[in-house]
């Protein structure tokens, strides 16, 4: 135990040493968290569109205005001829255009009715989508409004309720999601190229001929970053709660127990990649290259997994990510206990024995 | 009056407020083997960095092959060959593809090459290892090769840091044979080293501590001066005086 | 230019000796892009509703019947109570409550007016928002249908009526893989660019080759240069294998040309792979590099454009995005492939990223010393 000490404390010097490396390590997660959890929203909104509006009468008028005061659209221009609509499209200028007939008012007032077309840039489905809705909801509320307020007989009202989420923030959703990227990412890509380094520099051997087991060795290097992770662990939730706004309305304590459980499973994982990584490019490449995209779109805080077809939503039961966010957003934003997440935590416990095990088995073959 | 082909008039380095090389004055004769002893941590890699255009001089005055390290630092380097204290071919490729590369890039015409290449590995006696990877080859023959493709294209200078680090003694011999070979041919070879009985194979040596030069002569004269049997005796008498961490 | 020709050789001769990482700079990618965008797909289907019907009238069951086949609900279950129902939703087994009042049949047809009670799991707000649009429409329609039950037909034809039609463009079948393959092609292009370049330097570093190569007389952009054009051609190679997929396993046929795809990925590999060699000259180990890499790919892939808008996006992010190549190549993939738009349509990103390639690069040969 005491030579186990002293080998940790060797790698902790590493680190201590290495300031600039350390500072990347403690700043980047705060830095993100920051950044991605103001920034990123699902919603859509200050889309810009174009109205080609050859009527120019007061009804049409007022709809251009009511679409351009809303928080979805911008009123990017007012286009003069059709032609300028597959224009502005392919210059990428625009993302729904708004057509009104000629004597567009007249027609309403006339015949009681008539047509608005709506084209949206469909080259990104869901923007299209939302957006076209959103529009129709403006025009039929316009609509509504010239029609007078008469009650109509027989009205089935509805009364939403929006639970856990009642602003609809985007961190709500991402935070936790961003959560698990950065944690994994990180404690598996230090370890695998800490290890694999020192492998390549040979320097390796010079450890493994000391009285130590050598899996007591290679798990020494992750010691430190258990410690490192903890502390961002720490940096993450203080600045989710008071500058994000996430609440925490589990147990907090309960939160920290799985954050660590995960560290534990990523850096578990590095160390498997780095007993069958020769080189450090091998390394990189495979927890960046390998891990990233698969982990931002598997792990559910993206994609709904339950929209994804039966293969891949197999394949993401074995992406850790997943079982993580699905924690800490039950815990954190539902406020659930143990008692209904247990079985996702034995999903990460279980991952966590069966890397290590294949870890320091890949280990002892290899230097046997 | 014979040739001086790198001189040195109080070249200084310095890191911040540490003085690695202080105010160091030398100066080397064409087709001398010009020995740059110390103890590790005097400065002697900073010093020849600072000649070979890898290190910029914090003051003081130095020329290599007549041209000076702070304007011409490019045009030194057309006329040295430099094998670093670390192995610095590629292990990754093979033994003749790394003296293609390394010919290649100093500009050296494909007939050359295909001479040189064809020359060496029959004076190393490695025809058979020519399409063998660097990496899988034993530490002191790699040592060798260093050597020859420091001046595989047959540089007026050539500098040696430290090329015999962990070398077994009958291949260091090999070695300085190598050296030798080199400056009959008219190569002026300044190596540094910290094995003392290597510093007797040099025509002159001069002795660093704590970046200044503390002794500058032939091996004898030296010997006579602090009334040493060895070289390794005079270099224990100077590195006394180090005040410098571990020596 | 002979010395460029040996710097070339040696690196392709690196490059191809090393079998395990040229298989995986090709491999990694084509296996990422076939399975990967079946993930994407924001369409909200499959809502798990529960009901709390309270009323258990023939209405009730009417609206829950309507609901259910309409395609975008399934039924997860009925619950006796609202809370039982709301513990449901806390262990995922359901989405959304929809909670029938006791008398609805009653007070809709008495009292001409009933109430309906909605809860849906915000956390995700996309999803909340789209699964209660569609719900209220859903019921907007049923209320219809009722009130066409009571009243006589031709009473409210003298409504004024505003006909909406909406057409979508450029992707009718609003297919989501046409917009996410080439996306997700670009970033992978952008990680296996980025950093390669940015490793293979450091490595030279760290093994101390590299100064072998500063003590000769090899020109700075000889250097960078020889380091450049094979990953830059095997981005391309790269690029091209990533069409071929879209196109035989996603059958993505691009509306524009692939000159025009081809040159504009041209520039931008220039300019990730000035950031690689930019990113080398100031870390000092493959860890570091590594780290920064990783803190910048985020950055680049989440603020691309690809997984949330831009235009939601608040103020300073937008400003980011100018800044990220991603976000640019992202727009190009999108306008060549679904619109067709041509080099001059997209000569504005073209210039753009000819900007980020001589900045990255010019950056990278003035920060690269090769003396200190």
């Amino acid at each position: 135990m005491k030579q186990f000490l002293s080998f940790v404390k060797k790698e902790f010097f590493h680190i201590w040493r290495d300031k600039s490396t350390l500072l990347i390590l403690l700043g980047m997660p705060v830095v993100q968290i920051v950044i991605f959890g103001f920034a990123l929203t699902n919603e859509v909104k200050n889309s810009r569109i174009a109205v080609l509006d050859p009527s120019k009468d007061a009804s049409s008028l007022a709809i251009t205005a009511e679409l351009d005061a809303s928080r979805y659209f911008d009123l990017e221009k007012n286009l003069v001829n059709f032609a300028q609509v597959e224009e502005e499209f392919r210059r990428g200028k625009i993302k729904l255009a708004v057509i009104f007939p000629a004597h567009f008012a007249d027609d309403l007032q006339h015949f009681n009715k008539a047509t608005v077309q709506l084209i949206a840039d469909a080259s990104d489905p869901n923007v299209a989508n939302t957006l076209t809705n959103y529009a129709t909801a403006i025009i039929t509320d316009y609509q509504a409004r010239i029609t007078g307020n008469k009650q109509l007989p027989y009205t089935i009202q509805t009364e939403m309720r929006m639970l856990y989420n009642p602003q609809m923030k985007g961190a709500f959703n991402f935070v936790p999601g961003l959560m698990a990227m950065v944690l994994l990412l990180v404690c598996t890509m230090m370890t695998a190229i800490t290890i694999v380094k020192e492998k390549e520099m040979g320097t390796m051997e010079v450890m493994l001929v000391s009285p130590m087991r050598p899996q007591m060795v290679v798990l020494a290097k992750a010691v430190p970053y258990l410690f490192i992770s903890s502390i961002n662990i720490a940096t993450i939730l203080l600045l989710s709660v008071y500058a994000l706004e996430v609440p925490i309305n589990g147990s907090l304590f309960l939160v920290v127990a799985e954050s660590i459980l995960f560290t534990l499973v990523s850096l578990s994982l590095g160390l498997l990649i780095s007993s069958s990584a020769g080189t450090q490019q091998t390394a990189m490449f495979i927890s960046l290259i390998g891990l990233f995209m698969p982990t931002l779109m598997l792990s559910g805080f993206m994609f709904p997994i339950e929209n994804m077809p039966l293969p891949l939503r197999v394949i993401s039961n074995i992406v850790p990510a997943k079982w993580y966010y699905l924690v800490v957003r039950s815990v954190m934003i539902k406020g659930v206990g143990l008692q209904e997440i247990w079985k996702e935590t034995l999903v990460l416990f279980g991952m966590l024995v069966f890397f290590l095990t294949l870890a320091i088995r890949k280990f002892k073959i290899r230097l046997a | 009056m014979p040739e001086k082909v790198i001189t040195a008039d109080k070249l200084t380095k310095r890191f911040g407020d540490f003085t690695a090389v202080d105010q160091i004055s030398f100066e080397v004769e064409k087709g001398e083997i010009f020995g740059f002893l110390g103890a590790n941590g005097a400065g002697k890699t900073t010093a020849m960095r600072m000649l070979c255009g890898l290190s910029m001089p914090t003051s003081g005055a130095a020329t290599v092959a007549g041209f000076d390290v702070y304007r011409d630092n490019e045009k030194i380097k057309r006329n040295i060959g430099y094998m670093s204290q670390k192995f610095s071919l590629y292990d990754d490729l093979t033994v003749k593809e790394n003296m293609q590369f390394y010919g290649g890039i100093y500009g050296k015409s494909d007939a050359f090459i295909k001479n040189k290449t064809a020359y060496i590995l029959d004076e190393l006696h490695l025809e058979k290892e020519a399409h063998v990877l660097v990496r899988s080859l034993p530490l002191g023959w790699k040592q060798k090769l260093a050597f020859s493709v420091a001046v595989f294209h047959e540089p007026g200078i050539v500098f040696l840091d430290e090329p015999t680090g962990g070398v077994d003694p009958v291949t260091r011999r090999e070695f300085w044979n190598m050296i030798y070979q080199a400056s009959d041919s008219g190569i002026t070879v300044f190596v540094t080293t910290h094995y003392m009985d290597e510093a007797e194979y040099c025509n002159r040596v001069s002795i660093m501590v704590d970046g200044r030069i503390e002794a500058l002569d032939t091996p004898g004269a030296l010997k006579q001066q602090h009334e040493a049997r060895s070289m390794d005796e005079v270099f224990l008498k100077l590195a006394r005086k180090a005040k410098r961490g571990e020596g | 230019m002979r010395t460029l020709k040996f710097l070339l050789q040696k690196e392709f001769r690196q490059i191809f000796r090393d079998p395990a990482i040229l298989r995986m700079i090709l491999i990694m990618p084509v296996i990422q892009l076939m399975v990967l965008p079946w993930a994407a797909d924001y369409e909200v289907k499959n809502i798990k509703l529960s009901v709390v019907d309270n009323d258990r009238s023939e209405y009730s069951r009417k609206l829950i019947h309507k609901i259910t086949s309409s395609g975008y609900f399934s039924l997860a279950g009925y619950s006796n109570s609202y809370s039982s129902a709301l513990a449901d939703v806390d262990q995922d087994r359901t989405d959304l409550i929809l909670q029938i009042p006791p008398h609805f049949e009653k007070d809709l047809v008495r009292e001409n007016k009933a109430v309906l009670y909605l809860a849906l799991n915000a956390i995700n707000g996309v999803k909340a928002n789209l699964g209660g649009a569609y719900l209220n429409s859903i019921i907007r329609d049923y209320n219809r249908e009722v009130r066409a039950e009571w009243i006589q037909f031709p009473r409210f034809s003298a409504e004024t009526q505003i006909n909406i039609t909406s057409s979508n463009w450029y992707n009718p079948g609003m297919n989501y893989k046409y917009f996410m393959v080439p996306g997700i092609l670009v970033i992978l292009l952008t990680m296996v660019g980025a950093n390669l370049a940015a490793l293979n330097i450091i490595k030279e570093k760290e093994i101390g080759t590299i100064e072998q190569i500063n003590v000769t007389p090899v020109k700075k952009y000889h250097f960078i240069l020889g380091k450049l054009i094979p990953f830059w051609i095997l981005g391309l190679v790269v690029l091209t294998l990533g069409l071929t997929i879209s196109r035989l396993v996603y059958g993505i046929i691009p509306a524009g040309s692939f000159t025009t795809i081809y040159v504009f990925a041209a520039l931008y590999l220039l300019a990730v792979l000035g950031l690689g060699l930019l990113l080398s000259t100031f870390a000092s180990s493959q860890q570091q590099a590594m780290l920064i890499s990783f803190f910048i790919m985020m950055i680049f892939i989440l603020l691309g454009g690809l997984y949330t808008s831009i235009d939601s996006m608040p103020a300073w992010a937008q400003v980011i995005t100018k800044f990220n190549p991603v976000s640019y190549f992202i727009d190009v993939m999108r306008m060549v492939v679904l619109k067709g738009s041509s080099l001059a349509d997209i000569r504005g990103h073209l210039l753009a990223m000819a900007g980020f390639a001589v900045f990255f690069n010019g950056w990278a040969v003035i920060s690269y010393r090769k003396r200190s």
